[in-house]
């Protein structure tokens, strides 16, 4: 058989010769179906507006000079009079002057001007004027004049097609720079522009990251597997979500309107930041001892809970003050700061962010705990009950928890297409949900352990991998809508796409992290926590620093085309002058983005050097 | 007192690693494991801390199945059993104080690990162990700037913080040369003698195995083949340990 292969033998030839054959027919295809085309190239006017925009593209609108303009007309005839060859008056010789020869002659001749005294190596337009419309001037010829070292310069065209009875001008404006140059307006504009650019992808890439960690450790197959728990303890769990959340919604906004009425004092605000976290600190200590060898009792347990619970109440209070304190200062600083009243109006977004993010991480720590502890109780009683009961208690919670995330998912249906349905977004998605709950707990055993990290796993994946290969520039077009156009847009689209991105790059990374410490960290007792905070963190912090540096660069490259679509930064002008055909401003702009992205990467690779 | 009772592995390929493997461990001795290469030692030894579920089978310690215990009560067991590993399993990047207070972890309240806070009896109590092994000076070092014998002691150091009852050494000088093989089994055998502490060691040489062990275990794909005294593995002994074809080296 081996021998039979090395042979070359005909058939393996007409294999190979089919094959390239099918590549040159797929290849020519190609040509066809993308409109390959030479020609136009050849062809002298694409050549000629190809230079003309090449050279405006080389010449970035950058920096400009105050322009001194020379103005000289000379009069010439369209047609010739009747009454014979005009009579020119002999130019003033002093300063610069033009002749021109013939000074009169039928539209379409040509006609020579020549130009003296001006100053030398300057150049401008030379124009033809018509004597009864002084203002609707003739550019003559595409280029310039330009003045040779003695002032001089001489210049053939052909005579427009205005003819008049009254004496008409040629005029040559020729500019001369004069100071030190300055930058324009364009290189201005650039620059604000690229460093909102730069930001955009700063802001962008960090929330990403923050959010991308977390994700990441859910979407690693090595740690989510051996997760896996009875299905009394996910039903319950399920159940505890939605539960905790409302719960813990409901008491933060309790607690807002707690902190509400001393919003306003600054003084207030400073007191409860200064004590507040001097309780909540005892608070914990007391709450959660460091180190406990023995079993606590059930009464210590139960007091701990209590005062935990009040801590952490305690500790939103303080940061609906914090919120306060942050924007009342941020509201004096935006107008006492002056140049720096941006400082002010940080801190005044950022207590505005806190105090509508609060009631949401309350909702979602309150859920996340109760989550948990039901999970937990769900458990013991698997651990504890007999199997008959633990069978019923399947059946009841499963059913339970069916309904409830079923019919959860139908009331996000109803809110995003408007069904108005109830037996499609209530009733059907609940009795769905809890005849899938009921037939699971129904045919698995019931103290068997159900792969759930493996469940969220995939689901987590899917998600990232979904929304992954949504482009930002497409996301950005949705957040234009949702938050106005500007940078906010483009900092959202972008920090999305980095978060899906990010979380899967980081999901890889965990993945390949050496098993054996985390075989360490577990035998000494840990839980998967601590698992996570000994033996995985310590791991992936070089790849993590260096994919996200990788971010930052591909956000920065991002970012300036995401005003292509209105999400900030520079691609706005660029796209802008594109689209006025100002090449020499869309240059300057390529020219910066060209300069940040480059130094970036630079930057970039010498952090990676010495962090990594 | 540690009882294995008909304890059967078989991995999700179908293979059999452990097969009815069944033996008592008295508190306080020094147990050597051994067998060739992919015999189930390891294999063994982490089920003994549930590393591995087991398939089938018990495992008894102090009367306790520890093959039943729930989450928590695995927590509370595992923190009493130390492991020492052939490769050390040190995370490379930590400081050479983290990976040894690390062996605290059992006992502390998975809140305060977030911050990376351990109390201040333990920082104490790392020093000392850290001390006992000889490697005090180490502390702030980064362990894979650590050699090999150096790193091993910080897996001892670790798994002493645990104030184990037993530990399971996998291995532990199967990477080492011969003079620091010796110092760490030392090291283990003075655990042994002075603690108190049940070591159940797998082992490659038959001498280290005669110099150290109070008693062998001897695993052959999967089965138990041996139990008894190390002077009690004469030439017959052995070869059906190893297999035919074997020859005694050192």
């Amino acid at each position: 058989m081996d021998d039979k292969n090395k042979k070359a033998s005909p058939w393996k030839s007409l294999q190979f010769g089919l094959a390239i054959l099918a590549g040159l027919v797929v290849y020519a295809y190609g040509f066809q179906i993308t409109k390959v085309d030479l020609e136009d190239l050849r062809s002298e006017r694409r050549q000629e507006s190809l230079s003309r925009v090449m050279r405006a593209l080389a010449r970035p609108e950058i920096f400009e000079y105050e322009q001194q303009e020379e103005i000289i007309n000379t009069p010439v005839y369209v047609t010739c009079p009747a009454s014979g060859a005009p009579t020119i008056a002999e130019p003033d010789k002093s300063g610069p002057y033009l002749i021109a020869t013939p000074a009169c002659a039928n539209p379409g001749e040509t006609v020579q001007v020549e130009g003296f005294n001006f100053a030398p190596n300057t150049n401008g337009p030379l124009r033809f004027i018509p004597g009864s419309d002084p203002l609707n001037n003739v550019a003559l010829g595409r280029d310039n004049v330009q003045t040779d070292a003695d002032g001089h310069f001489s210049y053939e065209f052909k005579l427009p097609d205005r003819p008049s009875d009254d004496v008409q001008y040629i005029r040559a404006t020729l500019r001369q720079n004069v100071g030190a140059p300055h930058l324009t307006q364009t290189a201005r504009d650039t620059w604000e522009k690229i460093i909102e650019t730069v930001f955009l992808a700063l802001l962008a890439t960090t929330f990403g990251t923050f959010l991308a960690i977390p994700l990441s450790f859910i979407a690693a197959r090595n740690l989510m597997k051996p997760v896996k728990s009875p299905l009394a303890s996910i039903a319950l769990s399920i159940l505890g979500w939605p539960i905790g959340i409302v719960i813990g919604f409901v008491i933060v906004r309790w607690i807002e309107s707690l902190s509400s009425p001393f919003a306003g004092n600054i003084l207030i605000n400073l007191f409860a930041i200064i004590v507040i976290p001097i309780l909540v600190s005892f608070g914990l200590r007391w709450a959660l001892p460091q180190e406990e060898i023995t079993k606590p009792s059930s009464r210590l347990q139960t007091a701990r809970l209590a005062v935990l619970a009040l801590t952490v109440m305690v500790a939103f209070f303080g940061l609906f003050q914090l919120a306060s304190l942050s924007t009342n200062l941020g509201a004096i600083g935006t107008t006492a700061l002056g140049t720096f009243g941006f400082l002010g109006n940080f801190l005044f977004q950022v207590g505005d962010i806190v105090s509508i993010i609060t009631p949401a991480l309350g909702g979602i720590a309150a859920g996340a705990t109760l989550s948990s502890f039901m999970g937990r109780l769900g458990q013991r009683s698997t651990e504890k009950l007999s199997t008959a009961n633990v069978k019923i208690f399947n059946l009841v919670f499963s059913t339970l928890a069916g309904a409830t995330a079923i019919g959860l998912i139908g009331q996000l249906v109803r809110s995003l297409y408007l069904v108005n349905n109830l037996l499609y977004t209530l009733w059907g998605p609940v009795i769905t949900g809890a005849l899938l709950g009921f037939l699971l707990a129904l045919f698995t055993k019931p103290k068997d352990t159900l792969p759930t990290g493996m469940v969220i796993y995939y689901v987590t994946r899917t998600f990232l991998n979904g929304l992954r290969s949504i482009e930002a520039l497409v996301m950005a077009i949705v957040f234009v809508i949702a938050v106005g156009i500007g940078p906010f847009a483009g900092v959202m689209a972008l920090g999305l796409h980095t978060i899906v991105s990010l979380a899967k790059l980081y999901s890889e990374q965990v993945e390949s992290i050496m098993a054996g410490p985390l075989e360490a960290i577990q035998a000494t007792g840990a839980n998967r926590l601590q698992t996570i905070v000994y033996a995985v963190i310590p791991q992936i912090i070089p790849p993590y620093i260096s994919y996200t540096m990788y971010r930052w660069d591909i956000n920065v490259r991002m970012s300036t085309i995401i005003g292509f679509v209105g999400g900030g930064g520079i691609g706005f002008l660029l796209q802008q002058n594109i689209n006025l055909l100002n090449y020499r401003a869309a240059s300057a702009q390529m020219f910066a983005i060209a300069i940040v992205v480059a130094s970036m990467d630079y930057l970039s690779s010498v952090l990676r050097e010495k962090y990594v | 007192m540690l009882q294995i009772k008909n304890l059967t592995k078989i991995y999700d390929g179908g293979v059999k690693a452990l097969d009815n493997v069944s033996f008592d461990v008295p508190d306080g001795q020094f147990l050597a494991v051994i067998g060739l290469s992919g015999s189930g030692k390891s294999t063994l030894l982490r089920c003994i801390n549930r590393l591995i579920e087991p398939t089938d089978g018990q495992i008894l310690w102090n009367g306790e199945d520890i093959t039943k215990a729930s989450p928590e009560e695995m927590r509370r067991i595992r923190r009493k059993i130390g492991m020492v590993f052939q490769h050390f399993n040190l995370v490379h990047r930590s400081k050479v104080i983290t990976n040894v207070l690390a062996g605290r972890l059992g006992y502390i309240n998975p809140a305060w690990s977030l911050l990376n806070r351990f109390p201040k009896a333990d920082m104490e109590k790392a020093l000392k162990q850290m001390e006992r092994v000889g490697i005090a000076d180490k502390a702030d070092h980064r362990a894979d700037e650590l050699s090999g014998g150096q790193q091993q002691r910080v897996g001892i150091a670790r798994a002493l913080m645990q104030d184990p009852e037993m530990i399971l050494a996998d291995e532990p000088v199967a990477s080492l040369d011969p003079v620091l093989a010796h110092s760490i089994m030392k090291h283990l055998e003075d655990i042994n003698d002075k603690d108190g502490v049940t070591v159940l060691c797998s082992l490659h040489f038959l001498d280290l195995v005669h110099r150290y062990a109070d008693r062998v275990v001897a695993l052959n794909a999967g089965q138990l083949v041996f139990e008894g005294m190390p002077n009690e593995i004469d030439d017959k002994k052995f070869k059906e340990i190893y297999g035919r074809d074997a020859e005694r080296v050192g």
